[in-house]
């Protein structure tokens, strides 16, 4: 029992310890009880999604553009937290990537929290030629592993970057699949396959 | 010759087409836009509205013809372009809607929790028919009110006041609130909202950051009639549909971060012609 509370007490300061070297703004209590105060849970949204970790407060203040210092910071930290497969298998199925990539159910309140998330990569990417319905907030992958080499390295890459996107670039605005826990690691693969399968329709 | 080998030059050859292609959507989408615009479904919003607001209701059974909107008591007119604003009376910034609760409450003699219980209208998304802020098929006095208020400021200049202190901390709030990121994804508004033409899946999506222009169509435009959903909406819902597409919580109606994005983002909107209930995708 006191062992609990000492751990849990341990696990609430450490992202306060982490806030401590950002600059401080005034007025920054005042607008998270503001948001406290306009919010309410439901379903599987609730309110505790208002607290930040570092890296989303950090993001934040910055206005999505952390100088120098706080980025290496950021890709530092966000790197250590990247699990590849126990199995080492990084190459899944780019069928099911497909499907993942054009889902984007997933953790809003209502959607079903017992169905899988699907990554919603169209939504911002470009991937395979034939979906002409895709966004344009992150780069086109069109032709993915054709431009970048299908090697282990960029298998580990890709992996890597879909897991925890801001370990190669802070502030990213594409979400940490991985590292959030919104797709399980062998749903990852998937996605890596559809990048660097050779046969995947992105490589055509 | 592998037949993949004969297909990526076609395929290459076929990219432009493609962007072609995208590009008539857009035209044939805008085109249809100044279709309906001659006969916008939002105009019978409006006309219930303005009944609405003339009609005598709640336990005090009383119009809201002298609510003060902000140019004193029953002035309507150019009202909605001068929203959100300091109000004395509830020592609080507040939007078109927020203040419709207000004089609901005060005039009308309904408890805040009545006036806001149904502040949109029926909405398409199945998920959401046991809400008790919609329901299919069911109008919503809040929203019928709020077509007709923005009705009688089109045409005029985006005006938000910045005079008060109390504006002025809004505005900042809101902007915090913009840049504010966090739940599963990692999301703020800006992290869909910067940039130039920027798309989600095909729908483009406003720079309300850099750029004053699609700030001022933006905000601009809501209320809007959406033809997908077959409903008018509010800049009120706009928010709190982003924020649900965010993986936020629940924003709750007329509350004072949905009050002060409305302020940030009606300030990036500043001299732009307001131009709603507009019709949409």
């Amino acid at each position: 029992m006191k062992l609990k509370t000492v751990l849990a007490l341990a696990l609430w300061s450490l992202p306060l310890a982490g806030c401590v070297d950002l600059p401080s703004s005034p007025g920054e209590g005042a607008t998270t009880r503001m948001l406290r105060a306009s919010f309410k849970s439901r379903g599987q949204a609730t309110v505790d999604r208002l607290n930040q970790d570092e890296v989303q407060a950090s993001c934040s203040l910055y206005k999505g553009e952390p100088p120098g210092a706080a980025s290496e910071k950021i890709e530092k930290s966000q790197q250590a937290t990247i699990r590849y497969p126990s199995s080492g298998k990084l190459l899944g199925d780019w069928r099911q990537g497909e499907r993942i990539a054009q889902s984007g159910v997933g953790r809003q309140f209502t959607d079903d929290p017992s169905r899988p998330a699907g990554g919603g990569c169209y939504n911002c990417h470009q991937l395979a030629p034939r979906e002409l319905s895709f966004g344009t907030v992150g780069p086109s992958l069109y032709r993915f592993g054709k431009l970048r080499g299908f090697g282990e390295e960029t298998q580990r890459y890709a992996y890597g970057k879909i897991y925890n996107s801001q370990a190669f670039l802070a502030c990213s605005n594409m979400p940490r699949f991985g590292h959030n826990g919104v797709l399980t690691e062998e749903q990852i693969t998937h996605l890596v396959a559809l990048l660097l399968d050779p046969e995947s329709p992105v490589n055509q | 010759m592998p037949f993949y080998r004969l297909l990526a030059p076609l395929l290459a050859a076929m990219l432009p087409c493609v962007c072609l292609a995208q590009q008539d959507t857009q035209k044939e989408i805008e085109r249809y836009r100044q279709l309906l615009q001659e006969s916008n479904p939002a105009e019978l919003y409006e006309a219930r509205g303005e009944e609405l607001w003339k009609t005598r209701r709640g336990p005090k059974n009383a119009s809201l013809e002298s609510c003060d909107l902000g140019l004193g008591p029953g002035v309507v007119k150019g009202a909605y372009v001068q929203l959100p604003r300091y109000f004395a009376d509830t020592d609080r910034v507040q939007d078109a809607e927020s203040r419709l609760v207000t004089c609901m409450v005060t005039q009308q003699g309904f408890t805040p929790e009545e006036a806001k219980r149904n502040p949109f209208s029926g909405t398409g998304v199945p998920m959401l028919t046991t809400d008790p802020f919609s329901g299919v098929g069911r109008r919503s006095v809040m929203t019928d009110l709020v077509a007709w208020i923005a009705s009688e400021s089109r045409g005029m200049k985006i005006a938000p006041r910045m005079s008060h202190a109390r504006e002025r901390e809004a505005y900042q709030a809101g902007e915090k609130i913009f840049f504010y990121r966090a739940g599963p994804h990692d999301f703020a508004c800006v992290s869909c909202h910067s940039g130039e033409a920027k798309r989600i899946r095909l729908q483009i999506l406003p720079d309300l950051l850099h750029s004053p222009k699609d700030a001022q169509r933006a905000f601009g435009t809501w209320p809007g009639y959406r033809v997908s959903e077959g409903e008018l909406r509010s800049m009120q819902w706009r928010l709190w549909e982003c924020f649900r597409q965010q993986r936020f919580p629940d924003l709750e109606f007329a509350s004072d971060a949905s009050v002060a994005l409305v302020m940030f983002l009606a300030k990036r909107a500043e001299g732009g012609t307001f131009d709603a209930p507009s019709l949409k995708r």
